[in-house]
């Protein structure tokens, strides 16, 4: 199989993960023998521009938060590559390196969390919270660092006066902002974000996507935005990586995704979102069936036993992702004759 | 937005252009502004505080607390004077006011030897008044070990009278008993603590280990813990107690009975750290300070043990009791410690068979101790249990 | 769509609190609102709005603590045939019952939960035990609700799970409600929902915690279910997306209290309230223009214990008037054919018109 290959474009490629699998295994017995493997990352391969937003969707259990985890080296790949662009220009597999070596790499590489109440310390204040990367880090004097701080919670929309507060006093909102805050200490260039915006109330995420939009183009900063929630997906990123079952199925810049998917998954997708438009009602558009478990695959293409165009080879064999546009890659072995609805007619 | 080629980010100058201000949640009011700024401790505490119960409670076990610090004070004389002339004597009531006026008083007993038991008749006698005094001085003892003191409780008024108070009666060999369990409460209260603090260092060292590496050394103190927890305990305490040297100082004898209470009490609290360590390595904030480049052993002393040390208290104030009321039962059946070590357990010794009961009742008091400490061990346990968390609702 | 005459259920100012030790949460704080039969309602607010709390106020199941303080709850029951709903009134087909006055644990309020109104929980796990199969749990709802033999009730409760898509429905009767995926969970508490045919089915969130193209596949079933079988619902979620696909009418809460009403298609083109109007521009949509800024609601939602005075939106509108919406709350009053808006807006409008 290929790896996606950037197509030649002004902006210098970040990271590029190629053919990262995590397989978790599945004890039984006693003797805590594996019987089988939970596939929650099977061979995916993309890659991330400077300063785009890439955003990774896909129904629960896809992988996204596995995937992700493995890129920040949270969880270690079963197998795979994760190649890191420094600023000067030198290129590291981070798949290959152990913690220490990771050291170096953790400023560069940050994360915004889904649970605003589970990722901030609730015994620690807001001060302890966002100035532990720079005291790790060797900014030891008190004096800078509270600078530093009131610096970074100015930048996110809070009041530098709220430092000494603990996180109990704050809304999931601001919590987030915090978060936000946290991660951007270090002046990361890659900003991994797992379904930020997915536990606020709709009110708010609209904040934090406007936050996250303007902290992006003042810091050039570059974003992999996870999310199941297509519409913020498509609201945010410039490219989109579709997954399923452990797999990307699509991969295309934003608009393209969205006016003309070339994988029959993603067209499904697309059509099951509800519009809030009550003039379109026959909108719901169902996709049959229930997404596939990844300790037990379908052969040949995952999609198959739910796929209306699947046909024989489908069973047998297992597409490979191939560019049929720039930039634009499909795992499907019909990608070419199909023509498939949008969920927005223009381009 | 995002056409043209990004500059690269320079770290040294200031950040940007800061955000639009968050200005609508402002707290407004000083109470708010007071739990804004509530640490942990803080909040636990006012969590603990409304529950009336646990409070009263932890008062009462100041209380004790102060006794097992300074049982000397607390007692009317040496808890080790033996007088058989004076066995048996029952429990003088104290009166407070004498011909209306405070004074108090208690009555004296007066002994008749029982022509056909030959045993001593104890009656009390309002006509012979004994006056106390509360905070006066009395037999000197050493404080913590080393000051000199003589200040007790209460004496008597007239120092001849010193002999004539036994508020809580005397047993068999004419000791007195409220003194005794003074010092009583010392012994069975340090056994229980020294224990829980033997068993949480132990569950706490081999709880982290087994959570913290995971794999074979998690799988070995695993059944480790299994194994201890499914052996009968009270055969096993028998035997380990029985095989104590009957020449071993009654020093010894109590860190040994420590000791073994301890050996099986770490694997309730070995099992919550490993549950609490397990649960707490998968916690975003966790996950975020490790990609913050924190090193493990900050990671284990700034968000780890912080976060379960109001748990372990709750836990390990809660085990207590169960290590009172072992220490009682073995000494009560005389394979724990064996006078003239004074225990509540060793106290209650005297009050094994019906005849004594029947004739001094008043010899299963320190039965009454074991059951208000046990009591107030449980509700503030309880108590804190339920203010360990105050994220929760 | 035309809607009946009456009322099947009409909601009158409802008040639900909850008296905890902190203080009194004013969950639902003058709620009104009408369901049609065979109208789709559709109930959007934020969490922690009041929605959940309206719902088991209706149906008398709040948890200890919450109490409903005021208003009328008043549904339509059917009398024929049906001896155990005979109130003692005249003899009519059909009367008007105000659950407020019935005792939770009445015999009457039993019968009316599961036969008259069914409700689909928000949280799923909740709807099943673990202990028993789905299928003996639906069958003691079908049990309890009709005089028929074991045999039938299985049968019936067989013919549910087939009407709901389930498939091979014989074996999947006999499983427990962890055995089975998310949306076939789902599919069987509408199962369990519909067992007794109910005219009102309240469904909290159902679509919430499952995916896009499950969640599309239980809007078809419901919407599919309520034509063929003419049931009203109350559709309670806080996507936009799923209540402009869903609802008839369409109610939008914030803070215990209903901002504005009227049908899905007056609420969506020509939102009368500011917040409706600030909530729908907050969105983003596959349809809307991507990486530009949206129009934002700035602060938070308050805590529950500081309820702003007077209207409850005001420290996050922007055409809050001083002096007005401060002071007093908005009614909610007329602003166009069957809708209705509670914002000083429109009501200083109506005194000078
Ligand atoms: N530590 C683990 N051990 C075993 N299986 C795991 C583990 N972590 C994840 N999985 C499995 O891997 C698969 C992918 O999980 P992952 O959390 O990456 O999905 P996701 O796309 O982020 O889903 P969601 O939208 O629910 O967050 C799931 O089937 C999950 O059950
Ligand atoms: N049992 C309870 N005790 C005390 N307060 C409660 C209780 N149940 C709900 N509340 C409070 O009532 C208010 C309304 O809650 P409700 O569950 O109705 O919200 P909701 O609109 O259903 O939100 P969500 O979208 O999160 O389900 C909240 O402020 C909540 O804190
Ligand atoms: S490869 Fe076949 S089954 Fe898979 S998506 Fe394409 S057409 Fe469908
Ligand atoms: S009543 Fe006033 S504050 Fe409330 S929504 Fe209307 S204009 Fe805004
Ligand atoms: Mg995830
Ligand atoms: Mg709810």
């Amino acid at each position: 199989m290929t790896t996606p290959k950037p197509a030649s474009s002004p902006r210098q490629v970040l990271l590029e993960v190629r053919h990262l699998k995590k397989y978790f295994p599945i004890y039984k017995g006693l003797m805590r023998k594996v019987v089988n493997q939970v596939r929650a990352v099977d061979d995916v391969s993309f890659f991330v521009r400077q300063g785009e937003t890439l955003g990774l969707v896909g129904e629960s259990g896809c992988g996204k938060t596995t995937a992700s985890r493995c890129i920040l080296r949270a969880l270690t790949p079963t197998s795979g590559e994760i190649l890191f662009r420094e600023a000067d220009g030198t290129v590291t597999d981070l798949a290959k390196l152990d913690r220490r070596g990771l050291a170096r790499f953790r400023p560069q590489m940050q994360m915004i969390f889904q649970d605003p109440f589970a990722s901030l310390n609730p015994r620690m204040t807001i001060f302890d919270i966002v100035s532990e990367p720079l005291y790790v880090h060797g900014m030891r004097s008190r004096a800078e660092r509270t600078e530093k701080v009131a610096e970074l919670l100015r930048l996110v929309g809070l009041r530098p006066e709220y430092m000494q507060r603990y996180p109990h006093a704050f809304s999931g909102g601001q919590r987030q902002r915090i978060g936000i805050a946290r991660a951007l200490a270090l002046r990361p260039r890659l900003v991994v974000a797992d379904e930020p915006v997915s536990a606020l109330d709709v009110s708010v995420q609209a904040q934090v996507l406007n936050l996250m939009l303007e902290l992006q183009e003042a810091l050039s900063l570059t974003y992999l935005f996870v999310a199941h929630d297509l519409s913020v997906v498509k609201h945010i990123s410039d490219r989109v990586c579709v997954m399923y079952v452990g797999k990307i199925v699509e991969t295309a810049p934003t608009l393209e995704l969205f006016a003309a998917p070339r994988h029959p998954y993603t067209a499904a997708l697309l059509a099951a979102v509800p519009v809030p438009d009550p003039q379109r009602r026959t909108a719901i558009q169902e996709l049959p069936g229930e997404v596939a478990s990844p300790a037990n695959p379908p052969s040949g293409c995952y999609f198959h036993p739910r796929c209306q165009f699947a046909v024989e080879r489908c069973r047998q064999e297992s597409p490979q992702l191939e560019e049929i546009a720039p930039d634009h890659f499909v795992s499907c072995h019909r990608a070419a004759e199909l023509s498939l609805p949008g969920a927005v007619s223009h381009v | 937005m995002n056409t043209g080629n990004p500059t690269p980010a320079t770290p040294s100058t200031p950040l940007s252009e800061p955000a639009a201000l968050d200005d609508a949640l402002l707290i407004t009011s000083q109470e708010e502004e007071r739990v804004s700024v509530a640490s942990n401790w803080t909040l636990v505490w006012w969590r603990f505080r409304k529950n009336k119960l646990a409070v009263f409670s932890a008062v009462l076990l100041i209380f004790l607390f102060t006794i097992v610090l300074a049982p000397d004070f607390f007692s009317t004389m040496d808890p080790e004077t033996t007088d058989a002339k004076l066995a048996f004597i029952p429990i003088q009531r104290i009166h407070w006011f004498d011909e209306g006026k405070l004074r108090p008083w208690v009555p004296a007993v007066i002994g008749k030897r029982d022509p056909v038991t030959l045993r001593m008749v104890w009656t009390t006698d309002d006509t012979q008044k004994v006056y106390l005094r509360f905070f006066s001085a009395g037999y000197t003892y050493q404080l913590f070990g080393r000051f000199e003191a003589n200040l007790h409780l209460v004496t008597a008024l007239n120092p001849e009278d010193a002999n004539r108070i036994h508020l809580l009666g005397t047993d068999r060999l004419g000791r007195d008993q409220w003194s005794r369990l003074a010092y009583a409460t010392r012994i069975s209260m340090t056994i229980g603590m020294i224990s829980v603090i033997l068993s949480v260092v132990l569950g706490l060292l081999l709880g982290g280990v087994s959570g913290y590496l995971g794999g074979l050394t998690d799988m070995f103190i695993q059944r480790l813990i299994e194994l201890l927890q499914s052996l009968p305990t009270i055969p096993i305490w028998l035997a380990l107690t029985a095989a104590l040297p009957r020449t071993w100082s009654p020093e010894r004898v109590f860190f040994a009975i420590s000791i073994i209470l301890a050996l099986r009490g770490w694997t309730t609290l070995g099992r919550e750290v490993r549950g609490r360590f397990l649960s707490l390595r998968e916690e975003d904030f966790v996950l975020a300070a490790e990609l913050a480049g924190a090193s493990r052993w900050r990671i284990i002393l700034h968000h780890m043990i912080p976060t379960f040390t109001s748990h372990i208290i709750a836990t390990s104030t809660l085990a207590i009791p169960v290590m009172i009321v072992t220490e009682t039962s073995l000494s009560f059946l005389g394979l724990g410690l064996r006078p003239p070590a004074i225990s509540w357990g060793v106290m209650l010794q005297e009050a094994q068979n019906i005849q004594t009961l029947a004739l001094a009742p008043w010899l299963m008091i320190p039965g009454l101790a074991v059951i208000i400490a046990v009591l107030a061990f449980n509700l503030v346990g309880d108590g804190l249990r339920d203010a360990a968390d105050p994220y929760s609702h | 769509m035309h809607p009946p005459a009456f009322p099947l259920l009409s909601v009158q100012d409802l008040k639900a609190y909850f008296y905890m030790d902190e203080g009194v949460v004013k969950a639902v704080d003058g709620v009104s609102f009408d369901v049609y039969p065979g109208q789709v309602v559709g109930i959007v607010g934020e969490s922690g709005c009041g929605k959940s709390v309206t719902m088991k106020a209706i149906l008398q199941i709040l948890e200890p603590g919450g109490k409903i303080v005021s208003g009328k709850v008043q549904l339509r029951v059917r009398r024929a045939g049906r001896p155990d709903l005979d109130t003692g009134g005249p003899n009519s087909a059909e009367e008007l019952l105000d659950l407020t006055r019935l005792h939770p644990n009445s015999k009457l309020m039993r019968k009316i939960r599961g036969a008259e109104i069914a409700l689909i929980p928000q949280e799923p796990m909740a709807a099943f035990s673990p202990v028993h199969t789905v299928g003996s749990q639906i069958m003691e709802a079908i049990l309890l609700h009709n005089k028929v033999s074991k045999a039938e009730a299985r049968q019936r409760a067989i013919d549910a799970f087939r009407a709901v898509g389930i498939s091979m429905p014989e074996q999947r009767i006999d499983a427990y409600s962890w055995e089975l995926s998310g949306g076939l969970r789902q599919r069987a508490i509408i199962a369990m929902a519909l067992s007794c045919n109910p005219r009102l089915l309240i469904a909290d969130e159902p679509t919430t915690a499952i995916d896009v193209t499950t969640q599309a596949q239980i809007l078809r079933l419901l919407r599919d279910l309520q034509r063929e079988k003419d049931t009203a619902i109350i559709f309670i979620t806080h996507d936009l997306g799923v209540i402009a696909q869903m609802a008839h009418y369409v109610v939008v809460m914030y803070l215990g209290r209903v901002m504005e009403q009227g049908p899905v298609n007056e609420i969506f083109a020509n939102p009368r309230h500011p917040y409706t109007q600030a909530l729908l521009k907050s969105i983003p949509s596959v349809q809307s223009t991507p990486r530009v800024r949206l129009p934002t609601i700035s602060g938070s939602i308050p805590h529950p214990f500081n309820r702003p005075k007077g209207c409850p939106f005001h420290p996050r509108c922007t055409q809050f008037i001083r002096g007005v919406c401060d002071s007093a709350a908005p009614e909610l009053l007329a602003v166009g054919k069957d809708h209705l808006a509670s914002c000083f807006l429109y009501q200083s409008q109506e005194v000078t018109a």
